[in-house]
């Protein structure tokens, strides 16, 4: 077996492996939608979604079918090129990201270097997708969908470059597999501890990055309609609807395995509770982190009223990007010092 | 030809085309688009140099950051492109003629008698576990540090000169204090006023 | 790279640097609790930082020439000497400038925030021992005057000054980058030692050092504001508000002169020959367009200006002779021609008050009747500037003059000599102005007693110096030994 798989050319094995990664990856997004009307309607004490198979499990499979059998419509006065290339851009880059993403220890597509560095990069992209696509578009809602996104994302992507440099910081490596070899033990020696405002703020830029409640003013579907994609129909609007999604649970993957030990499991320094837990394997585990965040994601939407476009300015530069900078000074003095069981 | 130079010279291409239609393209936001690509495409080039850490800054902050707030203004901006393009032709033979000059005397200077292989011989390979920022910050923070905080006093006073020069206290407008809204007391906002029932009006 | 030696550097060396930087942020955060009423205190602030910065330098003076950070900074005489002279003019602009600042509106913090920004970037360049100093000192320079230029938003000709400025700026940068990195393409190197011994080994093929050496020239001159290279300076001069013009008319003269010795002398004087010839014709071409285009000015900023681009013609004289009595010689003139510059643009300053810029020819008129003790400094100012004796200025032509004689390029005097004679005309028509025309204007001049003190030290240092020159000449010859 093993053989055959060397024989076969490296593009190849590349392949084979992307192929079921992004199948997955696109089921999972299909289930997250589905969750996400379930949870939000228990939260506001509704049923939500259940006629479609059972648990209403074929919902978004239904959905998925009818906006690929819609017609794309592109408006006339509308930049035709850069209106069909926009939802791509944004879809690439959401789908690529996952390249460097391990789901276990040595489980990962290209174990590079600087996959963090790489997963920011590409994560940067993605708001060109949405600023091209407001502008194609030729609508004031879109365009004005769009200068807020990029405003928004731009603001809150130095905020989360700063707390992901107090990862790299803590861990003393870029990789993302070292990074979480680097909190092994304990659950309080992961680095949502020492890193506690990083870690907050790294979420909540994570939430804002991606449009979502209660920052969400790009869509803000009661004073511009529904934002960047107003104009997009049928199969464009899906590529944006699944970047979103894809997006999300990325930066709940990060969060897991930057913040929360990825794939360690929890434990509780008690050595017969520990055992117990160990059994569980790590992807089980990762998932299970990751599977808390994108919660959140749902529960914010649930929870929060939208904030007001300056209010969330102000947030990201005036409070955010303070406490970063000031706590990566902490930081340095606390490696420094080789203090707590992080930095021995 | 390896995968490299066909990897380089597919890039290269790109690169160059996308840089022509930079100041070529008709619509403004077209060759900020254009320019974005010509970014993303030197930033693959630099991987293949195995300048993998250069490469993803480029595309952090160049393509991630300034380009879309430069895309951003462009966007706002209503750029009349045949007022710009007044001249065009009148300046157009004068420049070629100069362009050409310039890129004889290029081509004449740098050439292979003076750039060629024998004078930069190809690096020595790095080993497979060679972490290239590691390198540029072991490098930056020791024998570079002082241009590296001469650059960070440029970006603080580029800061100071961009807030001079934009800020402005307008009269009359109306903006929130945030830390005045969080400061309000209980006391400040609501009055308990006791009031005897039997007394009030009756309707 | 992890075997790669590294020592400490000797920051002790760079100590006024530090001090600076540190004192220039503090400056900024400290203006930030100075209400408006006391911003006054923020340009005293300034002005003690700046002559604090200068009695280190001239506590830390060298004796011999050392390096520190990799090379990168050189610690020598010549630089110890042009740093005091910039940072006490740099000190005088801006003693200068509170008035005239607060009637318009421009006394903010920022003002001096960017300068003593400046005022660091210019110690850069000075002390710069590497292709990468020399550049961001500039840009720390090039970019704090920009700011400054257009720091007066609301008048359309410092806008459009600030534009070309930072317009024609960014042109020149580009080509001394784009020199600098051919040159670090033949010879591997950004150090300006390595350079300079990889140039005198002669293994280097000559077209790209030609080419190089001629976009560093090029870029250098452009900065200096030589002919064919200074259509920006009139208009920038003329167009920022006064106390920047005489901040970026003064001290920086002294900073790009250190530029074009790191440059040319310590970087490629190998390639004397070949720069000789450059400097040569923009040389001429500067002392002919510059003085010959100043007598048609009406505006004194712009005469001013146009003067600027002659100086520096004799500036060139002096590096061009390439030998150590020119550059010392040229040296004295930098240091000399920025003092006299400071006092010229300061005399713009004293006739300007609220709503009135007092930049015309005209307005000089009379000025021995308003105030004959500023018409008498004015008085030597522009004799020291037509070179006449017993003026510092007299001094200052005769090095450059001897020097160049000194290499055998005697129609090159002559031709300066004859140019220095017809400038001497439009300097000397504001002697006539000032002393048997009628004032139009009678008005009070309206400046502070730091103003009048500092202007006057200043006339009394162009004609003391004009009457002991040995001393700073001396220096200057001392440093090239």
């Amino acid at each position: 077996m093993t053989e055959l798989w060397n024989s076969i050319p490296a593009w190849l094995q590349y392949a084979v492996l992307i192929a079921p990664l992004m199948v997955t990856l696109t089921i999972v997004v299909a289930m997250y939608t589905l969750a996400e009307r379930r949870v939000i309607g228990a939260m506001q004490t509704r049923i939500g979604p259940n006629r479609v198979g059972p648990f209403g499990l074929f919902q978004p499979f239904a959905d998925v079918f009818k906006l690929f059998f819609k017609e794309v419509l592109i408006p006339t006065q509308a930049n035709r090129v850069l209106f069909l290339i926009a939802p791509l851009l944004a879809l690439v880059p959401a789908f690529a990201a996952w390249a460097v993403l391990p789901f276990d220890a040595g489980v990962v597509l290209a174990d590079v270097n600087a996959g963090l560095l790489y997963i920011l990069a590409l994560t940067s992209m993605t708001v060109y997708g949405v600023i091209i696509a407001g502008w194609a578009s030729n609508s004031k809602y879109a365009l004005l969908g769009a200068m807020r996104s990029a405003a928004q994302i731009v603001a809150y992507e130095i905020a989360m470059g700063f707390a992901l440099v107090g990862v790299l910081m803590a861990a003393g490596s870029l990789n993302l597999g070292a990074i979480v070899d680097a909190q092994v033990g304990p659950f309080w020696h992961w680095y949502w501890l020492p890193l506690l405002p990083m870690f907050l703020i790294y979420f909540i830029s994570g939430v804002a990055e991606t449009n979502r409640a209660p920052f969400d003013v790009a869509e803000g579907e009661s004073e511009i309609v529904a934002g960047f994609h107003v104009e997009y129909s049928g199969a464009t609007f899906a590529a944006f609807f699944l970047a979103e999604y894809m997006n999300m649970i990325l930066i709940s993957f990060l969060a897991a395995l930057l913040f929360l030990g990825g794939w360690h499991p929890l434990a509780f320094g008690i050595d017969a509770v520990d055992e117990v837990l160990a059994l569980v394997p790590g992807t089980l585990w990762l998932f299970a982190k990751a599977g808390f965040f994108m919660f959140c994601f749902l529960w914010f939407r649930a929870t929060f009223p939208r904030y007001r476009y300056d209010q969330i300015m102000r947030l990201g530069w005036k409070v955010f990007i303070p406490i970063t900078i000031v706590w990566i000074f902490v930081e340095g003095f606390l490696i420094y010092m080789g203090w707590g069981p992080w930095w021995q | 030809m390896s995968v490299e130079s066909v990897l380089f010279y597919l890039f290269g291409t790109i690169l160059v085309a996308s840089a022509l239609g930079v100041i070529t393209a008709r619509n403004p936001v077209h060759g900020v688009l254009l320019l974005v690509l010509a970014f993303f495409t030197a930033a693959v080039l630099w991987l293949l140099l195995q300048a993998e850490f250069l490469a993803i800054v480029l595309v952090l902050v160049y393509v991630g950051a300034v380009m879309v707030l430069f895309l951003f203004v462009v966007m706002m901006l209503d750029v009349n492109v045949a007022r710009i393009r007044e001249g065009y032709a009148k300046y157009l033979p004068l420049g070629i003629v100069i362009a050409l000059v310039m890129a004889a005397q290029i081509v004449i200077v740098v050439g292979a008698q003076a750039f060629g292989l024998e004078f930069f011989p190809r690096p020595e390979a790095l080993p497979a576990d060679h972490s290239n920022t590691r390198a540029l910050g072991l490098l930056l923070y020791t024998h570079y540090v002082y241009p590296f905080e001469l650059a960070a006093v440029i970006l603080l006073v580029a800061i100071v000169a961009a807030i001079t020069l934009t800020l402005r206290h307008r009269e009359g407008t109306r903006t929130q204090d945030v830390s005045r809204q969080v400061r309000v007391k209980r006391a400040d906002r609501v009055r308990l006023v006791k009031m005897d029932s039997d007394k009030g009006e009756q309707p | 790279m992890t075997d790669t030696a590294f020592t400490i550097p000797a920051f002790m060396l760079a100590l006024p640097e530090i001090w600076l930087l540190t004192a220039a942020c503090a400056v900024l955060l400290a203006d930030l609790f100075i209400p408006d009423a006391r911003r006054a205190l923020t340009l005293w602030l300034s002005v003690a930082v700046i002559l604090v910065t200068a009695g280190l330098v001239v506590i830390g003076f060298p004796d011999a020439s050392t390096t520190t950070f990799e090379g990168m900074f050189i610690h020598d005489p010549m630089s110890a000497v042009l740093k005091v002279g910039m940072l006490v003019i740099a000190a005088f602009a801006l003693l200068c400038s509170r008035a005239y600042l607060a009637d318009r509106g421009l006394l903010k913090g920022e003002y001096f925030t960017l300068a003593l920004f400046s005022v660091l970037g210019m110690m850069v360049m000075i002390s710069a021992g590497s292709f990468l100093t020399v550049y961001l000192g500039l840009e720390l320079l090039s970019l704090s005057l920009y700011a400054m230029v257009a720091l007066d938003r609301d008048s359309p000709i410092a806008a459009e000054a600030a534009m070309k400025y930072f317009v024609l700026g960014a042109i020149a940068s580009g080509l001394l980058l784009y020199g600098m990195s051919l040159l670090y393409g033949v010879t591997g190197s950004l150090d300006l030692a390595t350079v300079s011994a990889a140039v005198a080994d002669g293994q280097i093929a000559r077209a790209p050092l030609m080419l190089a050496l001629a976009f560093v020239v090029v870029g250098l001159t452009f900065k200096l504001g030589a002919v064919p290279f200074h259509m920006w300076v009139p208009d920038v001069y003329h167009g920022a508000p006064t106390s920047v013009t005489l901040f970026i008319g003064s001290a920086p003269k002294i900073a790009a002169f250190a530029l074009l010795m790191r440059m040319l002398v310590d970087g490629l004087e190998s390639l004397h020959a070949d720069w000789q010839q450059l400097l040569i014709i923009l040389s001429v071409l500067s002392l002919a367009i510059g003085n010959i285009v100043a007598i048609a000015q009406t505006n004194i900023k712009r005469m001013l200006a146009y003067s600027t681009i002659s100086h520096v013609g004799f500036l060139l004289l002096g590096v061009l002779a390439g030998t150590a009595a020119g550059y010392s010689a040229s040296m004295f003139y930098a240091l000399v021609y920025a003092l006299m510059a400071a006092g010229g643009f300061a005399m713009v300053l004293l006739l300007s008050r609220q709503g009135f810029e007092g930049d015309r020819l005209d307005d000089f008129r009379g000025l021995n009747e308003r105030s004959p003790w500023f018409a008498f400094v004015m008085l030597i100012l522009m004799a020291s500037m037509a070179g006449l004796p017993p003026t510092v200025g007299f001094f200052a032509k005769v090095e450059v003059l001897a020097a160049v004689v000194d290499v055998e390029l005697v129609w090159l005097a002559v031709v300066a000599v004859a140019f220095s004679i017809v400038g001497a005309y439009y300097y000397l028509r504001v002697i006539k102005l000032m002393y048997f025309d009628q004032a139009e204007d009678t008005h009070a001049l309206a400046v502070g007693p730091e103003f009048k003190v500092a202007l006057s030290a200043n006339g009394l240092a162009v004609l003391g110096l004009g009457l002991f020159p040995g001393l700073l000449l001396g220096l200057c010859a001392a440093v090239f030994l």
